[in-house]
Order: structure tokens, then sequence, then C-alpha cells
């Protein structure tokens, strides 16, 4: 495939401080995106052209999901969020299972296509709050936020399930089925922790869910730790009869 | 007194108490300051280690300079000996310096690092009070995991109370079982502490105890009331057990002290 040299665009504007946009703009441009409206050089058309940029640099190029950085930014801020409000969280680590066999049986173009038919189909199984995320090859994560533990089961074999159900049509005429393998953890509720050890927790249910044959999803058993309505009444309701002063 | 054999240290080592608050400001380093002093007076050997890294304030309620701090021994600046120091009321501390912010999230490194640290101190010592960070993280639970026991400490404000009940909930479905003790702090008036106690375990009975083999039972290790006396010493950055032994707050915390020893 040939990519059109980027014509060298020269701004006056951008010439007289300095600027050197034409890097930026050929990267917009093969992303599809179109150039920044706006006087070139304003500052609402450098507004314009860093926005893309910045969402240009929190996706991932094949699939248009969410990549590593972003994924780990809304990690971060996830775990302060559950520590303050005490609700639940749940993150899944989805592998495509025998990736590697796809890719030797039909190269990689098949494989690219796999790929990016596995994060349609994560994307469609989620709700539009919940992140989903290219992580690695063929590794993918999903951060649903406000996800009750009693729900996670059932969320994470709809994820499951919605994979194994896409049919990939490669253009040389086979279609390809693939199942993942899902690996899942609760953020701990009222905790301050840190999205490594979050991580690492969804990661080693992942690797039991490699280790016990693939296709199918294993999470760790969650602990209930939030404080609910009930209790707080309980708590503090009694009290405040017991001791009205 | 120095008729007063020291005892020596149990078999295993110190007894370890893993002081915790839900909330924060609720006293909690204060109660583990004049613990610790009053365990002194009974002749214990008694080590306070601020486990609050990184958010350090043992320093500040004992007027202490932090010299050799917790962080010069985990970065190998310092020996474990030249970090322990005498405190005021006649017991030592581990200070952990502000240096270990970067240690408030817990990893690999800073639990083998704890895990040392404790190991090496509690054959040396009678008794050692773990001062928590407030809230639960992963290095509060750590911290907490370590000790022979807990004690939360609370005032008998929604807030706290709250906090304090989330704390044992968590504490009670994710650690192993271990004797949980509450010190009621900043009480209004005499019995409040029992009321408190009473309504956490209740709540405790119904959605934490409920189906579970070992129920996790509060032990009140005492109330200590509300105090013009705790206030001055605090500002005064004065043990209340030094300064003001005389006052009831003081003679409250010798009593919950009490509770603290082998055999009483």
């Amino acid at each position: 495939m040939n990519v059109d040299p980027a014509p060298s665009l020269v701004l006056p504007q951008a010439g007289q401080t300095g600027l050197r946009l034409d890097t930026a703009l050929a990267l917009l441009r093969q992303a599809g995106q179109a150039e920044p409206a706006g006087e070139p050089g304003s500052a609402a058309y450098l507004q314009a052209l860093i926005d893309q940029l910045v969402d240009l640099s929190s996706r991932d190029a094949l699939t248009g999901l969410a990549n590593r950085r972003n994924f780990e930014l809304a990690l971060g801020r996830e775990v302060d969020r559950v520590a303050r409000s005490g609700e639940s969280a749940l993150l899944l680590m989805v592998d495509i299972d025998h990736f590697k066999r796809v890719n030797d049986t039909h190269g990689h173009a098949a494989g690219d296509l796999v790929i990016k038919a596995v994060g349609q189909a994560l994307t469609d199984s989620v709700r539009p709050m919940d992140l989903v995320a290219r992580i690695g090859g063929e590794e993918y994560a999903v951060l649903l936020p406000n996800c009750p533990a009693a729900f996670g089961p059932q969320v994470a074999a709809r994820v499951r399930q919605r994979v194994a159900r896409s049919m990939v049509q490669l253009p040389e005429g086979p279609t390809l089925q693939v199942t993942v393998s899902v690996g899942g953890a609760f953020a701990p509720q009222w905790v301050r922790s840190t999205p490594g050890i979050w991580l690492q927790r969804a990661d080693q249910q992942l690797y039991r869910a490699k280790a016990e044959g693939r296709d199918r999803v294993c999470l760790e058993p969650s602990v209930v730790t939030a404080v609910s309505a009930s209790e707080r009444d309980m708590l503090l309701g009694n009290f405040q009869i017991q001791d009205p002063e | 007194m120095t008729d007063v054999a020291k005892p020596i240290a149990p078999p295993g080592g110190a007894r370890i108490t893993a002081i915790t608050s839900g909330k924060g400001g609720v006293g909690k380093t204060f109660v583990a300051a004049n613990l610790a002093a009053a365990l002194a007076r009974r002749g214990q050997r008694v080590l306070v280690l601020d486990a609050d890294l990184g958010l350090a304030n043992l320093d500040v309620v004992l007027n202490l300079a932090a010299r050799v701090t917790l962080h010069d021994v985990f970065t190998g600046k310092a020996t474990l000996d030249e970090a322990l120091q005498p405190a005021p009321g006649g017991f030592s501390v581990l200070l952990a310096g502000s240096g270990l912010v970067e240690y408030s999230r817990m990893t690999p490194e800073v639990r083998d690092k704890l895990l040392d640290v404790v190991s090496q101190v509690r054959p040396r010592f009678d008794h050692v009070l773990l001062d928590t960070g407030a809230g639960i993280s992963d290095v509060v639970l750590f911290t907490v995991s370590l000790a022979d026991e807990v004690l939360v400490v609370a005032t008998p404000e929604p807030t706290s109370l709250t906090d304090a009940y989330a704390t044992v909930k968590v504490l009670a479905t994710t650690q192993a079982a271990r004797p949980m003790w509450l010190l009621v702090n900043q009480v209004q008036r005499k019995g409040e502490g029992r009321t408190v106690s009473a309504q956490l375990q209740q709540v405790v009975d119904r959605f934490v105890n409920a189906g579970r083999d070992a129920p996790v039972m509060l032990q009140l290790l005492g109330e200590v009331p509300s105090d013009a006396a705790v206030r001055e010493a605090v500002q005064r950055r004065q043990l209340l057990m030094e300064s003001l032994p005389g006052t009831a707050a003081a003679q409250a915390l010798a009593l919950a002290a009490g509770k603290l020893l082998p055999h009483e």
C-alpha cells in the first residue's frame, strides 16, 4: 500500500512562531482525521489540533479502542474513586485463545481482522460507560465501574459468549471463530490500593482461566465490603434513638 | 521503680497490636502514644512503630525530631538500631519520616521491608504498637496482618462510626480472625463507649457474623472522655500520661492499657 508523502505545509503564523506542524498533520491524515478547522496557527486551531493528537495518542491504532496508556490512566482514577465512594468496580482481562495459530495458519492480515473483531465484540458486550482497551498483542482489558459483585459472573460470561459467537469473515473465504479466556477481579471497596495490584489480581485469574483449559471465565472470589443503606440505618438510626441529646 | 523486674519478652516475641481507625482525626496516634506510655509505666518494653507510612504524625504528637527514620532503614542508609529512638513516655519509637510517601502504597518491596523490620523488633520488646494510617489501604491491611490483635479507635459521631464499621467489616472479610478491640475516644458522657460498642456489635452480628464460623466480637478496651486537658496536652505536644496523669482521660487510658497487659 502506498502512503502519500505528507505535503509539507508551511503556515505563515506557524513559521513566525517557529511551530513545526507537518508531522502532526501527517499523523492526523494517516488516522483519517480532518485537519482542524480555524485559522492555521490560531489558538483555536492549535487547541483543536492538540485535542485530536490527544485522542490519537490514547487510542490503539488497529482497533480504535483505548490503548494501554489510556487504560492505565483510567485504572488509576477508578482505584481512587472506588476508595472514596465504596462503589464496586470490576476489571476483566481478556486474551484470545490460541491466537498464534490464527497468524500461523491464515497470516497476519487475518490476525489483524480477528483482533479488530474481538475488540468490536467486547465493545458490544458492555455498557457505553465501560472502558474497553487493547493493552497488548491479543490482550484486552475491560474496566466496569459501578459493577456490583453479584453481577460479576454474568457480565463476564456475557463478554466471553459475545466474542465466541462473532464470526470473522476473511477476504479469501474462510470464516474464523475464536474464543477468549477471561480473568477478573473487583477493586476492594473502601481500600486505597494501586492499579498495579488490581491488574495483577485480574491477571492471576486470567492465568487460571488459561490453565484450566481456556474459553472460560475465572473471577477472584469477591468480598462485599461496602456499607449498605440498611447497615448505616441500623448503625446510626438506633444509635440516635438510644442517645438522644 | 528499679525493684520492678522487667518482664521478659513473651516466647514468641512482643505482642503486636495494630491500631487503626476508619476515619482520620479521631485521635488514633494520640491513643497509640499514650497507651504506650501507660504500658511503659507498667514495666513493659514498648515500641510504637509509625506504620502510617509517609503520612507520619507520631513525631508531631511526641514533639520528636525524626533524625533517623524507617525510610533510612528501608533505603539502607541506617540500621534499625540507629532508627529506634526513645520517646518521652519511656518507650521507643520508630518514625516513618516524610520521605516514605512513596511507600504509602503497597508494593512487594514495602511488604518485604515492613515484614523484615517487624520480625527484627519483635524479639526485643514486650509490646509493639503499630500506628497505621487512617482509612483502609493495602498498607493498613498488611500491617494488620502482621499483628496479633487489632485496636479500632473511633469517636461517637456518625462519620467515625460508619468508617469504624467499614474497617471492622473489611478486616473481618479479608483477614484471618484475630481479637478486635474498640476504644471510643472523645465520649461526652460516661457509658457512651458501651453504647457505641453495643451498637457496632449489633450491626456486625446482623451483617458480618451471619453465617460465619468465627464471629467477630468487638471487645471494648475503654472509653476516653472528651477533656479540655487532652486538647491542652496535644497543643503543648506533650503526652497526657506524663503531663496530666491525674485527669479523667489519662486514667481512662491507663485503665485501657491494663487490659492489654498479659494476665489481666
